[in-house]
């Protein structure tokens, strides 16, 4: 199930705009890696590119390799369709398909796939809720409009929608930035959970939850204005919070920046 | 405190909130009488029209004969007969327009919001929309004729006047549904992809759903705008006062159409028979703004 990404000389481009220089690294599977820098570092940028949500937004463009166990998402035969059903992906924002219910919501993936089978989607729908610490809060109201939820069940409700299609890889893009400290939490134990069986990239401006959830941690820069985002280095959570081998990122993680 | 309030110089001190200043209110005055006064001048012709229509037109419309019979075999003085015929010829038209239209419209929509972009078609398009918006009914009416009759040798027929809406529905479905479209947030249709869903039914099962309530208001309100206009009727089909279903050739009336050759008819009949199709068509237009109201309150995206 979970598998290792490999990111080679990944140049990133919106139209002219150079975003980001220059990344390698490697996410090992079953295993969270956290994203960490100063906003416009291209970060997310980065963590788009993994599943080819990128190229979505006008004029973007990829320079690189990106490896899912060795197979480089980005050659000319591979449909990015594919490479996002094998690579999920939880948003900033909630978002919720406004016309459908709980239910639906979740196995929106599956039935917009073709699968009809209305028993096989039940069963979906209850292991992904389950996976997504959401079943209890819910299960007495499926059919609702997934729109009536609170912001933190709607984010755990997204979760839910990218597991059930058994994804290789969960891209979270500051899956809690617009959570309380309560939900936050919901979600950052569900990380640790979903860790056994996924392998996750995790961008977030929270420098303690990286700490706290990670495994880990990549730290981006901006040399300046209008300058290509870079990757300043990559190590151990534990490494990187307490004896970082750049200036830059002791600077970053102390508050000491800019 | 005691001190405090003791202090005399703390009781120099003005207090922060004073009287709302005498020239403010009168400001406000003036503003408030004249946002009043345009709403009541707004609102007396809308009044007025709607009183003269009811008034004249609702004891016709009351007799049962009114919604099942035509004009076949009266004479112009005769009292009697019913639009059934001209309800027929509006409805007809009206429905093979939108037949029309909506296929168009939509899919024109589609390609501008979710694949033109910014590239020369998609601009060309939006350019000849607006144009076409503001093209007048009888112009639209004379294009067809030139084409369908002139050219094609066609004949003057319910088909003829359809065509000639449908060039005046297209670009107000166009611009609603773009309008729909548009507000429908790209995080629904990320996260479409991001499971895997392809582009074309992100946009079938994802985007369209979400817009629709929008969307058929906006059909509702371009289907009511067409059944009244009167310049494609009168130059694409003659008048019958009996019932044609013949959607390819022969005369058919239409409620414009009714009101338009009753005029000729200076008998107590004619001034009837105006008045009532007035307010047949008043009535089926409202009827189908409802429609439009109660189906997007029942399709709008629902939190409960």
């Amino acid at each position: 199930m979970a598998k290792r990404l490999d990111i080679k000389d990944l140049n990133l481009f919106y139209g002219k705009f150079h975003a980001v220089e220059n990344v390698s690294l490697a996410v090992p599977p079953k295993n969270v890696t956290a994203f960490i820098g100063p906003s416009g570092c291209g970060k997310s940028t980065v963590l788009r590119s993994l599943n080819r949500m990128h190229e979505v937004a006008p004029g973007a463009r990829v320079e690189g390799k990106v490896l899912l166990d060795g197979e480089d998402i980005y050659t000319s035969t591979v449909d990015p369709v594919e490479v996002r059903r094998t690579i999920g992906m939880v948003f900033q924002r909630p978002n919720p398909f406004p016309t459908m219910s709980i239910r639906d919501n979740v196995v929106a993936g599956l039935r917009l796939s073709g699968v009809k089978d209305k028993k096989k989607l039940d069963e979906v729908a209850e292991r992904s809720l389950r996976g997504a610490n959401l079943w209890n809060e819910v299960k007495d109201r499926l059919d609702k409009p997934g729109g009536g939820l609170s912001g933190g069940q709607q984010q755990r409700l997204c979760i839910a929608r990218a597991i059930a299609v058994q994804p290789d890889v969960l891209l979270m893009d500051e899956p809690c930035s617009a959570l309380d400290p309560i939900s936050t939490l919901a979600i950052e134990d569900l990380i640790t959970e979903l860790k056994k069986e996924y392998t996750i990239v995790i961008v977030t401006h929270n420098m303690q939850q990286a700490a706290r959830v990670s495994d880990q941690t990549a730290f981006f820069n901006l040399l300046g204005v209008g300058q290509p985002g870079q990757l300043i280095e990559v190590d151990d959570t534990e490494k990187i919070f307490s004896n970082p081998s750049q200036k830059a990122t002791e600077d970053y993680i102390s508050g000491r920046f800019g | 405190m005691s001190t405090n309030l003791a202090d005399p110089q703390r009781l120099a001190t003005p207090p922060t909130f004073q009287k709302v200043s005498t020239s403010r209110q009168i400001k406000n005055g003036l503003a408030t009488a004249l946002v009043w006064g345009a709403f009541l001048i707004a609102i007396i012709p809308l009044v007025w029209v709607l009183y003269t229509v009811i008034q004249r037109g609702f004891p016709v419309i009351l007799d049962g004969d009114w919604w099942q019979k035509s004009m076949s075999g009266l004479l112009s003085k005769q009292q009697g007969g019913g639009a059934y015929h001209a309800i027929y010829g509006t409805l007809v038209q009206g429905l093979i327009c939108a037949l029309i239209s909506v296929p168009i419209g939509i899919m024109t929509a589609i390609y501008l919001v979710e694949y033109g972009g910014r590239s020369k078609l998609a601009k060309a398009t939006t350019f000849m929309v607006d144009i076409l918006t503001g093209v007048p009914s009888i112009v639209a009416a004379l294009f067809v004729y030139t084409v369908w009759i002139t050219t094609f040798g066609l004949s003057r027929s319910a088909l003829a006047v359809s065509l000639a809406l449908v060039l005046l529905m297209v670009p107000v479905i166009v611009r609603t549904t773009e309008e729909m479209l548009k507000i429908v947030p790209d995080e629904l249709r990320e996260a479409s992809y991001a499971l895997g869903i392809p582009k074309w039914k992100t946009i079938a099962k994802i985007v369209i759903p979400t817009a629709l309530s929008g969307i058929l208001t906006g059909i509702m309100l371009a289907l009511a705008r067409v059944m009244g206009e009167t310049a494609p009727v009168l130059v694409l089909a003659a008048y019958a006062p009996f019932i044609n279903y013949n959607l390819f050739d022969g005369p058919m009336a239409s409620l414009p159409l009714m009101m338009v050759n009753e005029r000729n008819n200076p008998t107590a009949a004619g001034f009837d028979r105006i008045w009532g199709a007035a307010i047949t068509l008043v009535v089926l237009i409202t009827l189908f703004n409802l429609l439009a109201t109660v189906i997007s309150r029942a399709l709008a995206p629902k939190t409960k």
